[in-house]
């Protein structure tokens, strides 16, 4: 601690799955026993209080805040100190304000939505009897200037008081701790910003607490914990002065103010204050110094230069540096009698250490495809020397086997397979990528042509998993054994057991989870001594799997669907008139500027990519992945900032709007004279639910024709490019996989973006209603808006063949370039499309497992064939 | 009196001297010897389950036995009348199958005590006599697992336990209750929801009564059964604002004693204590004596350790009768302010001062 006052508090933050990539991974694993582990040694470390988020997209939070708490009650050690119940849903914070007997403090509430939730979440939590903290967030947006910290401070405690009759003493402001030395000058003075806040809300309103998450001050020197370090003892110490009660604190992150060098403490002091104009360049000219470990690593730099080519290689191999590979490649081929010693010697010996870290978890699959760049750019190199000894030996480098890959036919998605290719290859596995849209024959052709050891399959829409069936009927029908490995996003191992491997049986297909398994999967599989045994072994879990899949598959209980019509949502329409676009028809987006896209890009998904999970920005700092998500954003920033001013990618997108009316569980699109256009299809949840929760189909969101009611519905397409595409071929054929997945994780993170931005504008401006929304990225990315942008294939409207039909409504094909597959994926893949609704109660849900009733019905509607219906909504059937 | 002259005559009685609590209803109804018939009464002579022990029935089948007991406590000097209501909710009615019954029972409960209040208030007009109504704990708790294999299970759910106690309260109000008492609370968090359920109903009124929070500490370390140090307890509940905080049952004077003098110290409201007549012996009977019990108890009114006084299990109007006696002498404890301050709590508490 620094400067500490005896009432200074320290918040325990290691219990928040937002900000703690081990906590996230116990809960996730459902192993509360380690959860409860790392929530006992913070009451031992000295946490006063503990906070506990569960905040997770994957994850039930309000059911697993219920449960860590009633597990904590069970844990005297625990439960002495007081709970801090952090979620951004109130849901959540019921929950645990259900569990807890001590005064616990809720965090957080605040005014962003208006007085009306304010209040009457403020009452709740009254009633419960704990405090609270009050986020300096208003209608408007979060607070960033002193001023705007202090009024609505003042105004929440003028509510929370008056109105609400709050304790005042049970009230913690939290006024943002911002991000300063960020390099934009508007941030330069949000320290001092914060400190003056503090004492001015202090001063005026009395009894209350302050509070705030002290690592965003920091932020922009991530990576130099020394520098992170001082700034926040600095800043706590200037804080504290004016006001500062708690801060949510890793305290692991704060050094001993008095034990900050001279040199370091005042520039630090010139940024937190505001001091000089300057203060930022200095900082970062003197944090140089304070780099800790990569300042060594940079000294090492000239050293490993130094050392024999061979470890020069493994070095550079290990820590993916290009920079001197054909150089020192090319030492290391002058000094050995044959080219392919080079491969065999030094770089497989390189790799082999690379596979090592990475099986142990030492290096994360970032780390592991830039190294691979590294071999396969020294390979490329020696290549026209083996072909010249080739001729005259005929001796070939020796790889561990040959698998083949391809994204099947329909499907374009291959990020995935690529990342699985070049994991593959850096365990010397010789990978033959066919690529995306692949058909069945190419792909058996193309195995018995090289004589692969084993072909993997990859797809990301659920039509892929029927075109997975096909390939693996007609390799039992052709007499194929290899085994089939099978892998992407919609894959599971239940449908590999259920539906893949009953129909191929003279070889072994076998589940993927994702590639950090691929290597051991394949290892197994062709290992001379362990491959039968594996394959048995996989054999028999996937026979019984299947089985009791089919003995058991006790279906879910269902309502039929008039049941599930009479429990829809209910609407008093008579009360509402429906907003009306400001055009009908379409409008086209050519020249859209790549720089309005980069702000809003939700970052979370890409680390995701990369099989780096958590949260951004917490990733970043993350104890365990950490320093690959570092390394991996600053190659990705880099990039985007060639993307953006090289405009590399040119965005297109198209919207419509049209007049709209319910029919049932259609909605029938009208021309301006009333006449009807088309019907788009829509899908009901039969699932047994309590009267309050209405069974669920997009279509209620329209306005019914019999009420006369005039409503209307959206449509769009947007696409980063199909430039995405061509780079990353380019990238591919100099041998930089690395670059080439990066672009294309890239491409997909700025089509999403596009998309979030043109669906911002069609609120504000195209459909207008909702002009005055002032939201920050994270509420965007929360969805706290109104309205809502389904997409055809996900959940809310799992029939990816209302694709085509939209489709040509939009004239999406001529405006922006997206094409659809014969499964309906959209070409290029870093492409959005979907429907607009503009209801104020809309939103997002899954419509799950449907009954057979709704798909004669459907059919019908359609006018489809119930076999082909079903053959599309597969996943969705429950029978 | 008024909803308004009540609270002022509590205020300003509570000034000027001791009020006095009554004793344990259940030794009372122990001593008639009932039997299973005399439960039943006409009304559920053919009720599935024994009904015998089931004493908050007795208002509905045997008003007459209830009305005496109070009667002979208000006579014997109690200021308040407590209801015969302590298992009148829905989850602890649920053994009897009796869960429908709730709103009635807790009526009744009322009504009787209301009887008897008005009758004793007519007899010494200076000396109003108020009624009490008792919400007491439950036989399912929200903080601790039934099953010792899975710490994570509950029995019960903090809604249906607020859904209980919500029942309860709109019918002792109904009944005519001048005070609310949560009582003998062993969880906080069942407390907490009562006091939900009490903030919900005095809304939906427009109104609120006076409440009294009495906890139940279970062991001499001086915790509840849930866990809670006294103050972590008082930090727990004392947004309800109570009219007094107290604690009651389980132990002795002698062993109470302490924890009143700590609740007395951290809390700014009125204290009430009413302890159970010693600990119990091999028979389960209750073996201090008035002179024993009221020496005591005496002594903490000398001490000004008191608001409210009275007695738990195995007290009766003898009992009740001595401790008046005893507590007429010695003025009230003051209330006093405490720094305004945030006061949270875990199983301990943790005040930011």
């Amino acid at each position: 601690m620094t400067q500490s006052r005896a009432t200074f508090v320290n918040i325990g933050e290691r219990t928040n799955v937002t900000g703690s990539a081990r906590f996230k991974k116990l809960i996730l694993n459902d192993d509360y026993e380690g959860a409860l582990a790392v929530a006992r040694s913070q009451v031992e470390n000295g946490a006063q209080i503990i906070d506990v988020n569960m905040d997770e997209g994957m994850l039930d939070s309000k059911a697993a805040m219920s449960r860590f708490l009633k597990l904590i009650a069970s844990e005297p050690d625990i439960a002495r100190v007081p709970i801090m119940i952090d979620s951004s849903k109130w849901e959540v914070i019921e929950a645990g304000l259900k569990t807890v007997q001590g005064k616990a403090i809720v965090n957080s509430i605040s005014l962003k939505e208006g007085e009306g939730p304010f209040i009457e979440q403020a009452r709740q939590v009254k009633r419960y009897g704990a405090a609270v903290v009050v986020m300096a967030f208003d209608e408007q947006g979060q607070a960033d200037t002193e001023n705007r910290k202090v009024e609505i401070c003042q105004r929440s405690y003028k509510v929370l008081t008056e109105v609400v009759g709050f304790p005042p003493e049970d009230i913690i402001f939290d006024p943002n701790i911002f991000a300063v030395a960020t390099g934009i000058e508007e941030h330069n003075n949000y320290a001092v910003d914060f400190i003056n806040a503090t004492r001015r809300i202090k001063q005026s309103c009395s009894h209350v607490s302050i509070s705030g998450g002290l690592s965003n001050v920091s932020f922009s020197f991530r990576g130099n914990d020394p520098v992170r370090e001082a700034m926040h003892s600095v800043f706590l110490y200037h804080a504290i002065q004016a006001g500062l009660d708690m801060a949510i604190v890793n305290a692991g992150q704060l050094a001993v103010y008095d034990d900050i060098p001279k040199d370091l403490l005042e520039p630090v002091e010139d940024v937190i204050l505001n001091r000089r104009p300057d203060a930022t360049e200095r900082l970062v000219e003197v944090a140089e110094k304070y780099r800790g470990e990569a300042g060594a690593a940079k000294k090492q730099d000239l050293a490993w230069r130094d050392w024999p080519v061979e470890k020069r290689l493994e070095h550079a191999l290990v820590k993916g540096i290009t920079e001197f590979i054909e150089a020192d490649t090319e030492e290391a081929r002058a000094k050995s009698t044959r080219t392919l010693d080079v491969i065999e010697g030094p770089l497989m010996d390189g790799m082999n250490v690379v596979g090592d870290l990475f099986g142990s978890g030492k290096m994360f699959l970032p780390q592991v495809v830039k190294s691979a760049r590294v071999m396969k750019q020294s390979v490329a190199y020696l290549l026209p020397f083996m072909e010249a000894e080739k001729e005259a030996s005929g001796a070939a480098p020796e790889s561990n086997g040959k698998i083949l890959m391809a994204t099947v036919k329909g499907d374009v998605h291959d990020i995935g397979k690529n990342i699985v290719g070049v994991v593959l290859q850096c365990n010397n596995y010789e990978v033959i990528d066919l690529g995306v849209m692949v058909p069945v024959s190419d792909i058996l052709e193309a195995a018995k042509r090289e004589g692969v050891d084993a072909i993997g399959l990859s797809g990301l829409i659920t039509p892929s998993l029927d075109e997975m069936v096909t390939v693996a009927s007609e390799m039992e029908r052709q007499g194929f054994e290899l085994p089939l490995l099978i892998g992407g996003a919609t894959t599971s191992k239940v449908h590999t057991a259920v539906k893949i491997d009953p129909v191929y049986n003279k070889g072994q297909s076998v589940y993927v989870l994702d590639a950090s398994r691929a290597v051991g999967v394949v290892g197994q599989i062709l290992s001379k001594e362990h491959s039968a045994g594996y394959l048995e072994g996989i054999a028999s879990e996937y026979k019984e799997m299947a089985e009791r899949h089919a003995r058991g598959r006790e279906k879910s209980e269902r309502l039929p669907l008039e049941a599930a019509r009479a429990n829809g949502f209910d609407f008093d329409w008579s009360a509402y008139t429906p907003p009306k676009p400001s055009f009908l028809g379409l409008k086209s987006f050519e020249a859209f500027a790549l720089e309005d896209l980069v702000p809003v890009i939700d970052w979370s998904p890409f680390f995701h990519t990369w099989e780096l999970t958590g949260t951004f920005p917490r990733i970043l700092e993350d104890k365990v992945v950490g320093e690959a998500a570092r390394h991996l954003f600053d190659d990705a920033q880099k990039m985007l900032k060639q993307i953006v001013e090289e405009e590399w990618f040119h965005p297109k997108a198209v919207i419509g709007f049209w007049q709209a009316a319910r029919h049932g569980d259609d909605v029938a699109l009208l021309d301006e004279a009333g006449g009807e256009i088309t019907r788009v299809h829509f899908l009901r949840q039969q699932m047994k639910r309590s009267k309050d929760r209405p069974n669920q189909c997009l279509a209620d969101f329209i306005a019914p024709a019999e009420t006369g009611v005039v409503d209307y519905l959206g449509g769009f397409v947007v696409t980063a490019g199909a430039e995405v595409e061509t780079r990353a071929r380019a990238f591919k054929e100099a041998h930089d996989d690395y670059s080439a997945i990066m672009v294309q994780a890239l491409g997909d993170r700025l089509a999403e973006a596009f998309a979030e931005v043109m669906h911002a504008r069609v609120r504000k401006e195209f459909w207008g209603y909702a002009p005055d929304e002032a939201l920050t990225n994270e509420a965007l990315i929360a969805e706290d808006y109104q309205g809502i942008r389904p997409a055809p294939g996900y959940p809310a409207c799992p029939d990816h063949t209302e694709k085509p039909e939209l489709f040509r409504l939009l004239e999406a094909t001529d405006r922006t370039g997206v094409e659809l597959t014969e499964s309906c994926a959209m070409w290029p893949a870093s492409s959005v499309s979907g429907y607009y609704f503009s209801h104020p109660e809309s939103g997002y849900f899954g419509v799950g497992k449907i009954e057979k009733d709704q798909v004669l019905d459907y059919a019908a509607r359609k006018g489809m064939s119930v076999d082909e219906v079903e053959r599309w909504l597969r996943p969705n059937l429950n029978y | 009196m008024t909803r308004e002259e009540t609270l002022n005559y509590l205020n300003a009685e509570a000034k000027k001297r001791i009020l006095i609590l009554d004793g344990a209803m259940g030794t009372m109804i122990q001593r008639r010897g009932l039997s299973e018939e005399d439960f039943r009464g006409e009304r559920f002579k053919d009720w599935p389950s024994p009904l015998k022990g089931n004493n908050d029935l007795l208002s509905l089948t045997q008003p007459k036995v209830i009305e005496e007991i109070t009667l002979e406590y208000l006579h014997a000097g109690a200021d308040f009348a407590g209801t015969n209501t302590f298992n009148s909710t829905a989850i602890s009615q649920a053994d009897y199958g009796m869960e429908e019954l709730c709103y009635e029972l807790n009526k009744e409960g009322a009504a009787i005590a209301r009887r008897a209040c008005d009758q004793v208030t007519a007899e010494t007009p200076d000396r109003p006599r108020l009624v009490l109504g008792s919400l007491g704990p439950m036989s399912k708790t929200l903080s601790l697992s039934p099953d010792v294999n899975d710490p994570g299970f509950r029995a019960v759910t903090f809604d249906e336990v607020k859904e209980a106690y919500k029942t309860a309260v709109e019918g002792l109000i109904d009944g005519g209750a001048d005070l609310l008492a949560v009582e003998t609370i062993f969880d906080t968090l069942n407390a907490k929801a009562a006091i939900f359920a009490l903030e919900e109903v005095f809304d939906a009124r427009g109104y609120a009564l006076p409440v009294v929070i009495s906890g139940t500490i279970t062991d001499l370390s001086g915790r509840t059964l849930s866990g809670q140090t006294v103050e972590a307890f008082w930090n727990s509940i004392r947004h309800v604002k109570p009219f007094a905080v107290g604690l009651n049952c389980s132990l002795g004077a002698e062993g109470m004693r302490p924890h009143i003098a700590e609740l007395a110290r951290v809390s700014d409201t009125l204290i009430s204590a009413y302890p159970n007549a010693g600990l119990p012996n091999e028979f389960g009977e209750y073996d201090e004596t008035p002179e024993m019990m009221s020496a005591q108890l005496g002594e903490w009114a000398q001490s000004g350790l008191v608001n409210l006084l009275g007695g738990c299990c195995g007290s009766t109007p003898e009992h009740i009768r001595a401790i008046a006696e005893a507590a007429a002498a010695f003025p009230p404890h003051e209330k006093h302010e405490v720094a305004t301050a945030m006061r949270l709590s875990g199983l301990e508490p943790v005040n930011l001062i």
